[in-house]
């Protein structure tokens, strides 16, 4: 005889909407507690913030003031060459967006458009020379607000993720010469706050540098930014290319690559795939430090935010000004955080 | 036969007196060999007795403190040129198999062709899928290595080796990691290799292997040879004490 099973229904409190409140919000009795604990503490906080936000908060601060915010004392006349670089980053992004969707992987001339785009924006900010009729010079020392908040991070990141990937492998390299001085560079950086290295950078980079070269100070901000940075991107890379197994170094030689191909093709590949979460949120912290410039004079965000806060129109609006600059800073950490993630799940295909 | 036909072949590689240390351990005490152009050779013996680190200091993974390593007429010194010359000629398949998890089992093939010996992709890719054929698994070219059985993975590692189009591949306990359902396909695999006339060296203890194809096996103990002969002498005839008592540990089961 043959045992036939019997297909039923699962129990009514297992299913729907009963039964996943049941099992994840009161499947104890001190559980139910802490829901409903939850529930009124959430009720109340976010009544408050609803209220202030919708009723008493006065936004005229904000939406008066919002073109100070975003580009601050960059002229007004001149602003369309913000609205432009904007334009051509948003642009290229949408090209690279299509592209990997239609494709699985950029092209290779949207990789040299983006290279392209950062001397290109640059001029494009800062123009030529005070009397030139075409693009007229906007010294870097007026840029400010959300402008020269990204500028300072974009820049930043770009510029200290190769800086830092050189210098982990230089800390790895066989030749003590360079291993020592790549360790050096690394810990004495990471042992000193990056506001000594803002106002060193303030201070000395006139005094290394030949006297014909002569940058400004966010030139120089921006220089003390990267070397930080570069930093602790190193000390990141360094993690991924440890958990690189000798049995990929050697299958790699085996077949015949070099070291400098053994590199680039197997290692770096793993490596730096292995670090994206850690590189990602130290670009985070970066972005936020940006804020630091303020103590070397540069109207960054927050400089804007509390230089607002002094109009005599809008006395006593500090909420206003600051939630309105967090809500900024949130929007684009967490643009990066979401996209690093997505940059996770699409390059983990296959990982072991 | 077939042995009297190698006998007049040239030798590919000589090894003369060769010593490695690691730290105080002496691995390898003045190993001495020829191989023939040609030749499978098998080396089996205890763990710990150095086989492994002695095929791995033919194509440099390994260095060797004294001695000469002379491959196809290039001897192995510390000049660099020397050595890639020499490992693009010998290809070498792990027991881990090593591949690269962020390439596809194609990109596997293909890499070192494209950046070492500057094919065309269209070339290397044609290549490629061919070798995928020969090891029976051309429908997984796609895939990541991840993606893969250990069987399937060991074989597209042998495809691998072989897309640089090696004078020698060296074997290195190809079989000790994979389940033993899977150590036939690999075999098979190496069989066919075996028979193709390449010249081969396989650290392994898989004896029917041996018997099937090699034209030689080497016993190797406490860094050195202890007995080599033809196949049959080998297994009939062992000399030493050592290969005997090896020989009944391995053959009783």
């Amino acid at each position: 005889m043959t045992v036939q099973s019997e297909v039923l229904r699962p129990p009514r409190t297992e299913v729907g909407l009963l039964g996943w409140l049941k099992k994840n919000l009161f499947s104890t009795w001190y559980n139910a507690l802490l829901t409903i604990f939850s529930v009124a503490f959430i009720y109340v906080v976010l009544r408050g913030i609803i209220t202030w936000v919708v009723r008493d908060a006065r936004w005229a601060v904000v939406t008066v003031n919002f073109r100070v915010f975003m580009i601050g004392r960059y002229p007004g006349k001149e602003a369309w060459r913000v609205l432009v670089s904007l334009g051509i980053v948003v642009f290229l992004a949408m090209l690279t967006w299509v592209f990997r969707r239609a494709e699985g992987k950029p092209r290779r001339w949207l990789v040299i458009g983006w290279l392209l785009s950062f001397p290109l924006i640059g001029i494009l900010l800062r123009g030529f020379s005070r009397e030139s009729p075409f693009l007229p010079l906007v010294s870097e020392n007026l840029w400010s607000g959300v402008l020269l908040t990204l500028v300072l991070a974009i820049v930043g990141i770009v510029a200290s993720f190769p800086l830092g990937v050189v210098l982990a492998l230089g800390r790895r390299s066989k030749l003590p010469v360079v291993k020592v001085l790549c360790t050096v560079y690394i810990e004495t950086i990471r042992g000193v706050p990056l506001i000594s290295v803002l106002f060193m950078s303030q201070l000395m980079l006139p005094l290394f540098l030949p006297p014909e070269i002569r940058l400004g100070t966010v030139m120089r901000a921006l220089t003390g930014m990267t070397l930080f940075s570069a930093a602790y991107t190193a000390e990141n890379v360094r993690g991924g290319l440890a958990a690189i197994p000798i049995g990929q170094y050697e299958a790699a030689r085996a077949v015949g690559l070099n070291e400098a191909l053994v590199m680039a093709l197997i290692v770096l590949p793993q490596a730096l795939r292995a670090v994206i979460p850690a590189i990602v949120g130290q670009f985070i912290s970066l972005f936020k430090d940006t804020t630091l410039v303020a103590i070397v004079g540069l109207l960054d965000l927050l400089g804007i935010a509390k230089a607002v806060t002094g109009q005599k129109e809008f006395i006593g609006l500090h909420k206003e000004v600051y939630a309105f600059a967090a809500v900024i800073f949130f929007i684009f950490c967490y643009t990066m955080s979401y996209a690093s993630r997505r940059l996770e799940t699409a390059l983990g295909v296959g990982e072991r | 036969m077939q042995n009297e036909k190698l006998n007049t072949m040239e030798d590919i590689i000589i090894c003369r007196d060769v010593h490695k240390w690691f730290g105080d351990f002496h691995v390898l005490r003045g190993v001495s060999v020829t191989i023939k152009r040609g030749e499978v050779v098998v080396i089996c013996g205890p763990s710990g007795g150095g086989k492994s680190t002695f095929i791995r200091t033919i194509n440099r993974l390994e260095e060797h403190q004294r001695g000469d390593i002379i491959v196809d007429g290039i001897e192995l010194t510390s000049d660099l040129r020397n050595i890639h010359a020499v490992q693009r000629e010998i290809g070498m398949v792990f027991q881990s198999f090593n591949l690269f998890p962020h390439l596809k089992a194609i990109d596997n093939v293909t890499l070192a062709p494209i950046w070492v010996r500057r094919w065309p992709k269209e070339k290397a890719v044609k290549v490629a899928m061919e070798l995928l054929e020969r090891v029976g698994i051309p429908e997984q070219a796609y895939k990541y290595p991840g993606q893969l059985s250990g069987g399937q993975q060991q074989r597209v590692a042998i495809a691998r080796a072989l897309a640089m189009q090696p004078k020698i591949m060296l074997f290195d306990e190809p079989t000790s990691a994979l389940d033993p359902e899977m150590i036939k396909e690999v075999l098979d695999v190496m069989v066919e290799l075996a028979r193709s006339g390449i010249t081969m060296i396989v650290v392994t203890h898989e004896m029917g292997f041996a018997k099937e194809v090699a034209h030689r096996i080497i016993f190797f103990a406490d860094g050195n040879i202890v007995e080599q002969n033809t196949t049959e002498e080998f297994f009939i005839n062992p000399r030493e004490d050592r290969t005997k008592l090896f020989l009944s540990q391995i053959l009783t089961h």
